[in-house]
């Protein structure tokens, strides 16, 4: 790893409210987005990722969680507060891990949100097995897998957002 | 351990938070399975996010034209398929043109209503499953379309499903494949009249309640019977591929795979309901034929 570079370090700002607004629409359109096959069962919950990295570097209500997982449950034609369920239950989660995971870089936080968005899958897979769907197999769970390994790429990618490089010898 | 008091005053803890949005989803959950009070809630949504769905298209349109693009150099070739195929489809609806002449006249006689010829649209699908559990789809015409529920929904092949749910400019067709859908069927090669039901299953269809002994064979083709009112009757809807017939149990288990192609058809035509639907036609249509037999044993 290279040395931190002391000179010039990364500050960040809080991030500006359209800014958020529109990952998270940009995530809709990512899972909205009609794929076919191996694309559909690899596809991360773009939603679920975004709501995770602005859970831990800014604060977003569980309110927002929950409006975003009734748009999902409309787009995906599910149950009405399936996705919403999941989602709520996720932002509590990683509220409890928040200070946490602040210690760890981002490819040790990765594993960490797969474990939440396990969770979060976990609970629609629950709610539809309730409702009498049938377990669609292990291969289900391999979008968490790709959502963990997609996290630190997107934490760069929204970061870029809300960070301004400072060096503290400049004027 | 006493707890410090905060020092800004913030809502609700998430743990209250928690607990309040679980209850809320739960409660819309029960309310949206069991009981049909969420139509607006829904509709809000659906128009909320119709744009973001439609834009979400666009890149497979794109590749699509693409496509298209790559396979124009081909042109040649399938426009010879194609007239090759013009010629075979135009000689086998000159005599379907003869047969529906024909079947008029014979309903003249027989006094029955008309049957009238069904009006149709075509509609894209703009969004296919995104999660292994739902079997629906978006297609882009909705209420502004002239859309209705319960409207047929076919493709080339056969049926695809019916439309359940209408937004202002879409709707959400249930796939035959959906476990809470069922299709009244009939055999093309006996006549026998069945129900089949969706299993949840990808390309699974399974024809429940057939005796052991049915004369039913693999590769037997299912037809809508129209008994239901809401199909018409004789479009395509599956294939028996697979039977079991198992001695400890009074029916024989059947399942068969869709003829309608939803993963390869960006396309799909919407069937408009006979504009006469005080009279059920095709009950009508049962009694004629079922007299029809009588009349032809009688003598």
């Amino acid at each position: 790893m290279a040395p931190p570079n002391y000179f010039e370090e990364e500050i960040f700002l809080p991030a500006k409210a359209w800014f958020i607004i529109l990952s998270l629409i940009a995530a809709l359109l990512l899972n909205l987005l009609p794929l076919q096959g191996y694309m559909l069962t690899l596809r991360p919950d773009f939603i679920a990722l975004v709501l995770l990295y602005w859970n831990l570097n800014h604060r977003v209500d569980m309110g927002v969680a929950f409006g975003m997982g009734l748009l999902m449950d409309v787009g995906n034609s599910n149950m009405l507060g399936q996705h919403a369920l999941a989602y709520c239950v996720m932002i509590f989660i990683s509220l409890l891990l928040r200070r946490r995971l602040y210690i760890f870089g981002l490819l040790k936080q990765a594993p960490q949100v797969g474990l939440m968005l396990l969770v979060a899958q976990s609970v629609t897979l629950l709610t539809e097995l309730l409702n009498r769907a049938d377990f669609p197999g292990w291969y289900f769970f391999l979008a968490s897998v790709t959502g963990a390994f997609l996290w630190p790429v997107l934490s760069i990618l929204l970061r870029v957002s809300h960070s301004q490089k400072y060096d503290q010898n400049a004027l | 351990m006493e707890a410090a008091q905060p020092f800004f005053k913030h809502g609700p803890g998430p743990l209250l938070r928690l607990v309040f949005f679980v209850l809320l989803s739960l409660i819309l959950m029960v309310v949206d399975t069991h009981f049909k009070y969420l139509y607006e809630v829904r509709q809000t949504i659906a128009v909320v996010i119709s744009p973001v769905q439609r834009l979400a298209y666009i890149p497979t349109k794109i590749s699509d034209l693409v496509n298209d693009f790559f396979v124009a150099q081909n042109l040649a070739d399938e426009n010879l398929r194609l007239k090759q195929q013009h010629l075979v489809d135009s000689g086998k609806l000159q005599q379907f043109l003869a047969l529906m002449a024909e079947n008029e006249h014979l309903r003249k006689l027989l006094e029955t209503s008309q049957r009238n010829k069904s009006k149709t649209i075509v509609a894209e699908i703009i969004s296919v499953p995104p999660d292994p559990f739902s079997r629906r789809v978006t297609l882009d015409k909705g209420i502004k379309n002239g859309i209705q529920l319960g409207q047929v929904v076919i493709d080339n092949l056969g049926v695809v499903g019916q439309i359940t749910r209408i937004y202002p400019w879409s709707s959400e067709v249930t796939l035959i494949t959906d476990r809470e859908h069922s299709v009244p069927v009939q055999i093309v090669r006996n006549g026998i009249r069945s129900v089949v039901f969706g299993t949840g299953k990808d390309k699974t269809l399974e024809l429940q309640y057939m005796a052991n002994n049915a004369d039913i064979q693999n590769g037997d083709s299912l037809v809508t019977s129209g008994i239901d009112g809401t199909y018409p009757s004789g479009l395509p809807v599956a294939l028996v591929s697979k039977i079991k017939r198992d001695a400890s149990s009074a029916f024989a288990s059947i399942f068969c795979t869709p003829v309608a192609g939803v993963d390869r058809n960006k396309q799909v035509l919407i069937l408009f309901p006979r504009t006469n639907p005080e009279t059920p036609v095709e009950s009508i249509d049962v009694q004629s034929k079922d007299k029809g037999l009588e009349e032809s044993g009688a003598p």
